[in-house]
């Protein structure tokens, strides 16, 4: 099988410090990943190679066959990579509607257009209100997206990072600071986005209820290396990976 | 932002650009300079503030592409008496200025930017000082005409009162804040606030950021070149100081007082500034200790400028 992305021993150093170890994966369209591990495992670092948002001190990364490695972020968004962020990232003082323009009008080539007020962008505009109904925020549309309550900026972000249509999209701890209530809001969400945008998800999470429910497989990395991967049965009954992470998790 | 121009705001500036228009008739020769003294700042810090309220860069080295556009249109109308040429020459080469030193500043955020801005407006002023045989050094350009409207074979129209001079920065001035107006309502003005309130966001959003800052960076030298190029036929001379980082104080200072957030905010703060100095230099030649000591208590009373008492902020 081939994959829509492929990382081939990605090394990241930060000083002394080998966050990320010559870890090879394949992410298939299609299938849920999740990748879990303790603090440090180098979970955000491998996304944020695989992003962009750093480059790999060695090793290289396939998107649909092409090499990405060292490719600008703005250009892998282009060609359908994108993602969400672990600490809260959203545009605070445009309003909801305005924050989901931006990807589009993006995507659509009409970022730079100078001289005609946005209303007229029409098609942009039907698109982001079209992504707000998907997330439930279309009554908010005119609200400054920073007012939002921690939640509704959690839905937003996802929005966000489902706008410019991306094939693969990296969620960094997608339900991290949110209710119950919201939390299932989010997963459901994203169950519901990977099947009607053809979008494949690859999630980052430290809650293993959610990681169980949603992943198709599942990732488990540590020290900066991939220690086990598979479907969620197999990694529940692995040894290795309940010694380092899951036993401390599920004692817990 | 979101909202549309309440219609109340509508006729407000509808009035406001009628009794400018009536000015020359009402008022005597020094309310008309002052009031063109006004405009051309009210044009240089709407520039600024496109990439200071807009894209959230602070540059101090507004007044380089300032110099440039006014010695530009200096040099041109010394050689050739034209005014377009002088003016368009004039905002053409503070654009060329400003799109070069830009590819090299708009790589830097922050202080990092304002330090690199700072720096480079005060390359522009040691050249004014320096290179003697182009600019005149200290002594400055002088003998600048006010030379007519001309479009060869065509038309000939003579600006040299002050009155009709008056009317060119005028209708200028209006066209410019107009283009301003409806840019930052378009896609661009959009994308260029969101790179203001998330650099990373914007990244991730597939908008090439620094691409972007660039023609902020560009436009707002544009406007600064503009600014520049209205100044020498209205005094007939050019000199250095116009290139000094004081200059570059003063987008920042007009803007800080009318307003960030707002998009009169500049216009209102270009007023407020030179009525502000009109006033206090009648009392004192000290006048800028006490236009500082307005200027904190007024920031400190509006923190967002004084527009910010008409605008709806959320919290």
């Amino acid at each position: 099988m081939t994959g829509l992305l492929t990382i081939e021993a990605a090394v990241k150093r930060f000083g002394d410090f080998v966050a990320v170890n010559g870890v090879s994966l394949t992410i298939l369209a299609g299938r849920l990943t999740a990748i879990i591990g303790p603090n440090g495992a180098g979970k955000t670092t491998l996304i944020n190679l695989a992003t962009g948002a750093l480059f790999p001190d060695s090793g290289a990364m396939r998107f649909k066959g092409e090499a990405i490695t060292r490719l600008a972020v703005h250009r892998r968004i282009r060609k359908g990579l994108s993602r969400s962020f672990q600490i809260m990232n959203i545009f605070a003082r445009l309003s909801v509607l305005q924050n989901l323009l931006v990807p589009v009008l993006a995507r659509r080539g009409r970022a730079g257009i100078p001289f005609h007020a946005i209303e007229q962008e029409t098609e942009a505009v039907s698109e982001a209100r079209q992504i707000l109904r998907e997330i439930g925020l279309l009554d908010e549309e005119n609200v400054p997206a920073g007012t939002l309550s921690h939640g509704d900026q959690r839905l937003l972000e996802l929005g966000i990072a489902v706008a410019p249509a991306p094939e693969l999209c990296f969620l960094d701890e997608p339900s991290s600071g949110l209710t119950p209530v919201e939390r299932s809001r989010v997963l459901e969400l994203i169950r519901r986005l990977s099947g009607e945008r053809h979008t494949t998800f690859v999630i980052v999470e430290h809650d293993m209820d959610v990681v169980f429910s949603l992943a198709d497989w599942i990732v488990v990395m540590n020290r900066g290396e991939v220690l086990a991967e598979g479907p969620p049965a197999e990694i529940r009954e692995n040894r290795a990976v309940r010694e380092v992470y899951l036993g401390e998790e599920l004692s817990a | 932002m979101p909202g549309r121009l309440p219609s109340r705001t509508a006729i407000l500036v509808v009035l406001l650009v009628l009794a400018l228009f009536l000015l020359p008739w009402v008022a005597g020769k020094y309310p008309v300079y002052l009031t063109i003294q006004i405009l051309i700042l009210a044009v240089f810090s709407i520039g600024f503030n496109l990439l200071f309220g807009y894209t959230g860069l602070l540059s101090f080295g507004q007044a380089g592409f300032f110099a440039v556009g006014a010695y530009g249109c200096a040099k041109i109308l010394l050689a050739v008496p034209n005014l377009f040429l002088g003016i368009a020459g004039g905002v053409a080469l503070a654009g060329v200025a400003a799109l070069l030193l830009g590819m090299l500043s708009v790589r830097h955020t922050r202080i990092y930017f304002s330090m690199l801005t700072l720096a480079f407006g005060m390359m522009i002023y040691s050249i004014a000082w320096k290179w003697r045989d182009f600019t005149g050094g200290d002594d400055g350009l002088v003998g600048i005409p006010r030379a007519p409207l001309e479009i060869p074979g065509l038309m000939s129209l003579s600006v040299a009162t002050m009155e009709r001079y008056y009317y060119v920065v005028l209708v200028l001035s209006l066209a410019a804040i107009a283009a301003m107006h409806r840019l930052v309502r378009s896609p661009l003005g959009l994308t260029l606030q969101a790179i203001r309130d998330s650099e990373t966001r914007a990244e991730f959003a597939g908008v090439p950021v620094r691409k972007y800052r660039l023609v902020a960076f560009t436009v707002a030298g544009l406007y600064a070149g503009l600014a520049g190029a209205l100044l020498p036929p209205l005094e007939n001379t050019v000199t250095p100081p116009i290139a000094h980082w004081s200059t570059s104080a003063e987008p920042v200072l007009a803007t800080l007082l009318g307003g960030v957030h707002a998009f009169s905010g500049p216009i209102v703060g270009a007023f407020l500034f030179f009525i502000i100095k009109d006033i206090i230099v009648r009392f004192t030649e000290y006048w800028l200790i006490w236009f500082g000591v307005i200027v904190v208590a007024l920031v400190m009373g509006f923190p967002g400028g004084v527009m910010s008492i008409f605008v709806k902020r959320p919290k």
